[in-house]
């Protein structure tokens, strides 16, 4: 059957309803569609409700399509309309506006509304379903000045819940009804290990609790949730997230055959032979899907009955599940437990690999914790309901597989329903180039998010490139640095183990720890609580370790410019101690190389300078000619300015090193063109130069712009470095950020004044200033542990003021 | 772990100066000793990184392994095997705290 004149009418503007567009659209470009949506807005995707939640996106990027999308493919949207009655054998829709919409078929998609219980209180100000992102705002609002909340409800997304409240830094205590989280996905050995890493996540967790009543205060706000049992626990923030109860009244009105969901046939036909109904709303052999993946099985064959030319038929769908919590690794997929079953787990680790056979030795489900990798495979096998000879080495494969071994027809986007052959066929046959492309034309990525490393590696593959894999700071739990920046900011921690517990970046290899202890000290503008074990030996002990395991010290002699005494001086402690090198640095310092850690203390407080920084990512030198001072071509005041601008950002830590110059005309004496951050003095002003390098690769900086004064070249050059330090991947140098942002993007940041972005800038970057260690080497009277300098069978050298090392020790002949 | 008498026991230091996921060195006849403290608790091993005798007490320390601050070699504290590569392994010690003192077996390896 095809569409006739009226065409097709799909009723629900929730996921399935855009499925069925898209399906439709898909087969038939010119049968007229009109999609009635409940709600005002377009359909967006639902499964993401709890990054909303959690403030991790805003309702706009949730949006499934853009507006312009329905308009090019010519779908007449009706938003903010329900259907009110429907007539199927007329073909007749009444909109509660009281206009008639005719159709020659129509697709029902009208989900599902919130499973809420008949107890006592349900309607309590302060309880909440978690369905819409009206919900979302709703408990949001509440969570601000709530001090306990309670989700009812173990499940998924009732845990995706909790973790949404914890964000607001609410007490969350989960309540579920049976002996385990999740019991329809997990079997009691998984269950048993997600329990502690969602308390972790600082979620108390009631199990084997029946919820009687919600109890009010005077005020008349739910005040206590009351169990059977006569406890009480104490709540004024409630969410009921206890399943879903498809909404079949229209369909039941129209006189469909409606069981708990509107009964449909392998073809997605209900009773009525002009009606589909797909999602939520739809059961088939007796099961009502709740989760996203099944809708987009059920649309297409749907779309086949409705506008299509070949037989399809849909036969059910094996359920997938993946909890959407940072930190918490969880896939699963059909049945929980059966004939047969593997485990390989690791109590220690938190990880937990199952895999479960039907009594013929067929794949019948899959439960990973902890650790998912492979889990595409896994799905895939289990989908497709596979003979597995041998399980254990079915799981040792999957932890390998890496995204080229997945069959082409294999589910990488679960929330799109998007097989990996549908992104290889978007590069070879779409021509598609990115992943940006590939995203926006598979929706592949686009949902949870959860699947985007594996769709960036298949779009490296098909494209012969190297993967665009953003760039982790912790690689082994593949967390970027905004992923953990927003966490930081959202739970404000204060410190990388703080982080680590969080979200167990930094837990497995450690390479990342030094990367954290910016982070979470950027983030919090240097009122972090800082953690020795976390930075590189560097950072403990303030000087660079050299390949004989001693250290250099290189005394901060700002611009270069030092004086005779300042120079006796170093060269006293240099003989004193017998320093085997004094080396002046290409940046115009004096490097004190071979001295031991336990000298360290005292050879700074014989130097009584402070530390220049050149072990740390930091900022380092600042390199200047003589500009006007004694040069005959000098322009600009290069020692000055130099001078100034090494004062006014020495101490702070960056992503990498940075090192600056300043010089006095074009000729470049102090090689401010190779610099991060360089200034050159020209006829009339000076110019700020950024990105430029002079190490293993040369590259001249950009010019970021031409100002009048050296207080504005400084002002400049700061809003810049603050602008690196917060938007910098660790390690990457202003050469690679400019290259990577563009220059388009630091000009906008750092010089449009009426975005207000450049004052901003430079306000963070007065308060990082402000709370900045300006000389860690006073550690040395004070230092963060009594070994800090020392190993256990030595001590550090105490501390002797200068006076009287140069008097020496009593009775000493020196 | 063995019993104290066996007279390879000798105490070290202070228990308090090996701070959580770092470590420090000991040199007991003549042998250069790094301890470390993870959550698991204590670790001695050889302190000289068998690559180019890198300090090894004082690498960043996670998952019970430690990395040479030289050049990245890494080492499981609790079997001295390198990960990720070949090369020598660690001499593993035992070591213990008592009284808020460190003891390691010196005759353990």
């Amino acid at each position: 059957m095809s569409g006739a004149a009226e065409g097709i009418l799909v009723v629900g503007g929730g996921i399935a309803g855009q499925a069925v567009c898209e399906e439709v659209r898909r087969r038939d470009a010119d049968v007229p569609l009109t999609l009635v949506c409940g709600e005002a807005v377009a359909p967006y995707d639902r499964v993401r409700l709890s990054h909303l939640l959690a403030g991790e996106a805003d309702a706009a990027e949730l949006a499934l399509r853009p507006d312009d999308w329905y308009a090019d493919r010519r779908v007449a949207l009706a938003l903010g309309r329900e259907v009110v009655g429907l007539d199927a054998d007329a073909g007749v829709a009444r909109l509660d506006d009281g206009r008639e919409l005719r159709f020659a078929q129509a697709a029902l998609c009208t989900g599902s509304d919130p499973l809420m219980p008949p107890l006592p209180g349900i309607d309590l100000p302060g309880v909440h379903a978690f369905r819409t992102p009206q919900d979302c705002a709703a408990i949001a609002a509440g969570a601000s000045n709530a001090r306990r909340a309670v989700v009812i409800g173990g499940g998924l997304l009732g845990l995706e819940a909790a973790y949404g409240l914890v964000q607001h830094g609410v007490h969350v205590t989960v309540v579920h009804l049976v002996d385990r989280l999740m019991e329809r996905q997990l079997d009691a050995a998984a269950a048993a290990l997600l329990l502690p890493a969602i308390e972790a996540l600082g979620v108390r967790v009631l199990l084997e609790r029946e919820t009687a009543e919600l109890r009010a205060e005077t005020d008349g706000r739910v005040s206590a949730v009351r169990f059977a049992d006569g406890s009480e626990q104490q709540a004024d923030l409630v969410v009921v997230s206890m399943g879903i109860r498809p909404r079949v009244e229209l369909a039941r009105a129209a006189g469909l055959e409606v069981a708990r969901g509107i009964v449909v046939d392998d073809l997605m036909r209900s009773s009525h032979a002009r009606v589909v109904a797909v999602g939520e709303c739809a059961e088939h052999r007796g099961v009502v899907h709740g989760i996203v993946a099944p809708i987009h099985e059920q649309a297409a064959v749907a779309a086949e009955a409705l506008v299509g030319t070949r037989e399809a038929a849909y036969t059910g769908s094996i359920p997938t599940a993946k909890l959407k919590v940072m930190g918490i690794d969880l896939v699963t997929a059909g049945a929980a437990e059966g004939a047969r079953a593997v485990v390989a787990a690791d109590e220690r680790a938190g990880t937990y690999r199952k895999v479960i056979l039907d009594g013929e030795g067929r794949a019948a489900g899959a439960i990973l914790l902890g650790d998912a990798r492979g889990h595409e495979l896994l799905i895939d096998v289990v989908k497709r309901g596979e003979s597995v000879e041998d399980p254990l080495a079915l799981l040792a494969e999957a932890s390998a597989a890496t995204a080229a071994d997945l069959p082409d027809a294999a589910q990488v986007c679960n929330c799109n329903g998007v097989c990996k052959g549908e992104i290889l066929d978007a590069v070879r046959l779409d021509g598609c180039a990115s992943a940006r492309e590939v995203m926006a034309r598979t929706r592949a990525g686009t949902g949870c998010g959860s699947c985007k490393p594996t769709v960036l590696d298949l779009v490296a593959l098909a494209t012969g490139s190297a993967s665009e894999e953003p760039a982790y700071l912790c690689p082994c739990r593949q967390q970027t640095r905004e992923q953990l920046a927003a966490l930081v900011r959202e739970r404000e921690l204060s410190s990388v183990s703080e982080l680590t517990a969080a979200c167990g970046a930094g837990r497995d290899c450690g390479a990342c720890k030094p990367g954290l202890a910016y982070l979470v000290s950027e983030v919090a503008a240097n009122r972090h609580r800082e953690e020795r074990h976390a930075r590189f030996i560097n950072d403990r002990v303030h000087a660079n370790i050299q390949n004989d395991g001693t250290f250099s010290v290189v005394p901060r002699i700002r611009g270069g410019v030092t004086t005779p005494q300042e120079l006796r001086r170093i060269a006293d402690v240099a003989e004193r101690h017998e320093v085997p090198m004094v080396k002046i640095t290409g940046g115009q310092r004096i490097d004190l190389l071979g001295i031991r850690k336990e000298a360290l203390p005292q050879v700074w407080e014989e130097l009584g300078m402070p530390s220049g920084h050149a072990y740390a990512k930091a900022v380092r030198t600042v390199k200047t000619c003589v500009g006007t001072d004694f040069c005959r071509f000098g322009l600009g005041d290069a020692i000055g300015v130099g001078v100034e601008l090494e004062r006014r950002m020495e101490g702070l830590y960056t992503p990498a090193k940075v090192k600056s110059a300043v010089t006095g005309c074009p000729r470049n004496c102090a090689e401010a063109y190779v610099k991060d951050i360089g200034l050159v003095a020209i006829e009339g002003g000076w110019e700020i130069y950024v990105g430029g390098a002079a190490g293993s690769r040369v590259r001249r900086g950009d010019l970021l712009t031409t100002v009048s004064t050296g207080e504005e070249a400084i002002e400049a050059a700061l809003t810049f470095l603050q602008l690196y330090r917060e938007q910098g991947e660790y390690l990457e140098r202003t050469y690679d950020y400019v290259e990577r942002v563009g220059m388009d993007h630091v000009r906008a940041a750092v010089l449009d004044e009426a975005s207000g972005e450049p004052v901003a800038l430079r306000e963070r970057f007065a308060i990082a200033k402000a709370a900045a260690d300006p000389d860690p080497w006073l550690e040395r009277r004070d230092p963060v542990h009594p070994k800090q300098f020392a190993e256990l069978d030595t001590d550090a050298q105490p501390l002797t003021p200068i006076d009287a090392v140069l008097a020496g020790p009593p009775g000493a002949a020196r | 772990m063995s019993a104290l008498a066996d007279g390879t026991w000798v105490v070290v230091g202070r228990a308090v100066d090996v701070p959580l996921w770092e470590g420090r060195r000991v040199t007991v006849e003549g042998r250069r000793i790094a301890i470390f403290r993870t959550e698991d608790g204590l670790h001695a091993v050889s302190a000289d990184c068998p690559h180019a005798a890198g300090p090894l007490q004082d690498g960043l320390v996670a998952d019970g392994c430690v990395t040479c601050p030289l050049h990245g070699w890494r080492f499981d504290l609790r079997d001295g095997e390198r990960i990720g590569g070949d090369g020598e392994s660690l001499v593993v010690y035992e070591v213990l705290e008592r009284d808020g003192e460190l003891l390691l077996n010196v005759g353990s390896a």
